[in-house]
């Protein structure tokens, strides 16, 4: 599904990513840990094509296509999703709409035609349901006035509206609390079947007892550092990064 | 109207940021001598057979206009108009004056329709009732005999000097006085048409009115003087649209409107203002100096503003209120976008001068490119408005780091009891919500779109239904190119 091979970027001249590589294949479900200021925000927002983020060296590919030169819109109607660690605020633009017009924007961008806006509340309404948020909170302007942890659940909400090929959720586990964490994780694993990916940032391998992992990644100063399978995320609870410091 | 549609996006990326509305009608038209003198004042009156009183008043307006210096307030930089150098008046050329929009020449007809103003009263939106105002003249007014059968006066003004001029004479000047500022002084002196609207004690105008201005004369001003006027207990919500032909040189839009509220009337006046900007170097467009005015005569009457300004090359306007009557209201709804090199330099006055009065401000400024704009807004308290309130809230947007954006309230309190409260904001648009937002699929300027219209929402769901998809669109086509 997603090969990343030798990646380098840089934030502002400042070299970040350090030859990252990495394989995802189809259906699988990877973790990556690491200490803080690691690279792994960032290594989600080269995935996802963010402006700022010189890429120096290496390639991504999704599905053996190379992504490189496609805008961020156009990797999202290819299939990629991303859960922010950060998900930003948008005053004044309802979350209904703005849900709507993401879908449309994809829907254009493969060539279909607008969702039927009675298909489109139906959707809308069971994925709702699905993690527990009102409707009254649709109504909202996106993100504005969420809690930390309502923004995270509505960040798993559009990954379940826009049923992506392949979604990297940058610490979407991050303050939660623990009942909030099964909706969200039970949201997650709804979505798992043998066409999807997941690349999971946390900092908790709590998250990992209810989304299991195939795969679990060390990464240290931009670069993956080990790779193994759950237990390895066990052994760093215990350990911490101190063997990985560069 | 919460939001954008993907329909509206869609919309306009098809459009690919042209003005739309800048083509040119091939028509004959009769025109006045070029050049501003008595002469042109006496052409204009004698064009339209009027009374003496207005020729006199158009002459007073006109000497002293010959005394007022330009103002030189705003903050907007041009060059100093030429007024010799223009016409005062254009008309297409028909013999007779069209009774019904079978007789209106159907070039006419062609381009409103190109416009998107359907005419033919059967393909009329739902309730909407047109006055078009084409160059200097009125061409058609629509639904004319359903409102008067309400006792409802829609028409041309020039036809309401004919028909109802103890109305005109009672009402004309009586907000805006012709001495008032430069640019209504010499509207004062040479205006050409208009509309013209009175509601009958206790109605309810039953349908949307609107107007409809479009220049299409080179070197042509238009200078425009709308009249409404709702009497005890009505109620009248109207809208004006306005676009010109793409021009490499300046003219000069100089209208005067004037609204009176008698006791507990409400006038709801909406513009969407989409008159050619210039290009992207600057060069052309329009001059709208405009000067639009409510007197809230009557106690617990109402009037509320509502504009969308992305056209013309410099937009220098305030509609404002006279809050006269106890208990009365005014409102002001504004979002102003300006890019390229576009200057607007727009805001509100609110006077208050009857007890218990309340005015509330709304302004939304986005500035993209290297244009500049300024919200000058003026709350002012009279010793007698016991218990005045105002608020104001202006939200500046800016898109990119060449323009700017600059907040100017004046706020004048004679008394005590008064209670003013003032918020304002700068802010851009955020890498992070755009990237936000193309991470879900929407394109750069889908997304700027949305933000913006997101930013301008509590303004633009002041419109009526029917114009808010149009302006939401409108805020969207203006922002094309702004961004990247
Ligand atoms: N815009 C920027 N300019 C300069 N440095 C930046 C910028 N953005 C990020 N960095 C730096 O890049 C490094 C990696 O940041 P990143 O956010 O990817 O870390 P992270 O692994 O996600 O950390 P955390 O676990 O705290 O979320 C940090 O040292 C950070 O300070
Ligand atoms: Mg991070």
């Amino acid at each position: 599904m997603v090969q990343i091979k030798n990646l380098h970027a840089s934030i502002a001249g400042k070299e970040i990513l350090k030859g990252l590589t990495l394989d995802i294949p189809d259906g699988q479900v990877h973790a990556i840990m690491g200490p803080n200021g690691s690279g792994k925000s960032t290594l989600s927002y080269v995935i996802a094509g963010r402006e700022g983020y010189e890429v120096t060296g290496g390639e991504i590919l999704l599905d053996g296509q190379n992504i490189m030169a496609m805008a961020p819109e156009e990797r999202a109607a290819a299939g990629l999703f991303l859960a922010f660690q950060y998900p930003v605020e948008i005053p004044g633009v309802a979350m209904t709409m703005f849900m709507k017009t993401a879908i449309n924007g994809i829907r254009k961008q493969r060539g279909e035609g607008e969702i039927d806006a009675l298909d489109f509340l139906k959707l809308m309404k069971k994925k709702q349901a699905e993690l527990g948020m009102s409707d009254e909170m649709m109504k909202r302007a996106v993100n504005v006035g969420f809690s930390g942890g309502e923004k995270k659940r509505n960040e798993v909400l559009q990954m379940a509206m826009l049923e992506p090929r392949m979604a990297v959720l940058d610490e979407t586990d991050s303050g939660l609390d623990i009942d909030a964490l099964k909706v969200v994780a039970d949201g997650v694993n709804k979505l798992r079947s043998d066409k999807r990916s997941f690349l999971v940032i946390t900092h908790y391998q709590r998250l990992l007892d209810y989304i299991k992992p195939d795969v679990v990644h060390v990464m240290a100063a931009g670069k993956i550092v080990k790779t193994g399978g759950p237990e390895l995320a066990l052994e760093l609870e215990k350990t911490g990064y101190a063997e990985y410091a560069a | 109207m919460s939001s954008i549609t993907q329909e509206t996006i869609d919309q306009v990326e098809a459009l690919g940021g042209k003005y739309e509305a800048g083509f040119v009608t091939d028509i004959e038209s009769e025109k006045a001598p070029k050049g501003l003198s008595e002469d042109t004042v006496r052409f204009v009156s004698a064009k339209k057979g009027e009374p003496e009183w207005l020729l006199e008043w158009r002459l007073k307006a006109f000497r002293h206009w010959q005394t007022m210096p330009e103002p030189t307030w705003a903050k907007v930089n041009f060059p100093e108009f030429d007024y010799q150098d223009a016409y005062y008046y254009a008309s297409p050329l028909t013999k007779n004056k069209p009774k019904s929009l079978d007789e209106v020449d159907p070039k006419l007809l062609e381009t409103y329709e190109k416009l998107g103003i359907p005419l033919r009263e059967q393909e009329m939106l739902a309730g909407v009732a047109v006055d078009v105002v084409f160059d200097s003249v009125s061409v058609a007014t629509t639904f004319r005999k359903q409102l008067a059968e309400q006792g409802i006066i829609f028409c041309s003004i020039s036809d309401a000097i004919k028909e109802h001029p103890e109305l005109v004479k009672k009402y004309l000047g009586s907000v805006v006085p012709y001495h008032d500022n430069k640019h209504a002084c010499l509207n004062s002196a040479v205006f050409t048409d208009g509309s013209f609207v009175y509601i009958p004690p206790g109605v309810k105008c039953p349908m949307e009115l609107s107007t409809y201005f479009r220049i299409n004369e080179m070197n042509t001003g238009q200078f425009e003087r709308t009249l409404i006027i709702a009497d005890k207990g009505a109620y009248v919500s109207y809208l004006e649209g306005c676009t010109a032909p793409m021009r490499d040189e300046n003219q000069l839009h100089a209208a005067v409107v004037e609204l009176i509220t008698h006791d507990d009337a409400e006038i709801k006046y909406s513009t969407v203002q989409n008159w050619y900007p210039g290009d992207e170097n600057g060069k052309g467009g329009i001059y709208n100096f405009v000067t639009k005015r409510g007197m809230c005569e009557g106690k617990n009457s109402k009037i509320s503003w509502t504009q969308v300004e992305t056209g013309s090359a410099i937009t220098w306007k305030y509609p404002s209120c006279i809050l006269k009557g106890d208990n009365s209201q005014g409102e002001f709804y504004s979002v102003a976008i300006t890019g390229n090199y576009q200057q607007a330099d727009t805001g509100t006055k609110m006077i208050h001068i009857g007890r218990n009065t309340k005015s509330r401000i709304i302004a939304k400024t986005i500035s993209a490119g290297k244009s500049d704009s300024t919200y000058r807004g003026q709350v002012k308290i009279m010793p007698k408005a016991i218990n005045a309130r105002n608020f104001t809230q202006c939200d500046s947007l800016l898109i990119g780091d060449q323009c700017g954006a600059h907040t100017v309230p004046y706020i004048e309190s004679r008394n005590a009891t008064a209670q003013l409260e003032h918020e304002a904001t700068t802010s851009k648009i955020g890498d992070d919500q755009l990237f936000y937002c193309q991470q879900r699929g929407l394109s750069e300027e889908a997304a700027v779109a949305l933000i913006v219209n997101g930013f301008c929402k509590e303004v633009l769901q002041n419109l009526p239904m029917e114009f808010a998809v149009e302006a939401q669109k409108l805020v969207a086509i203006s922002l094309e190119g702004s961004v990247g």
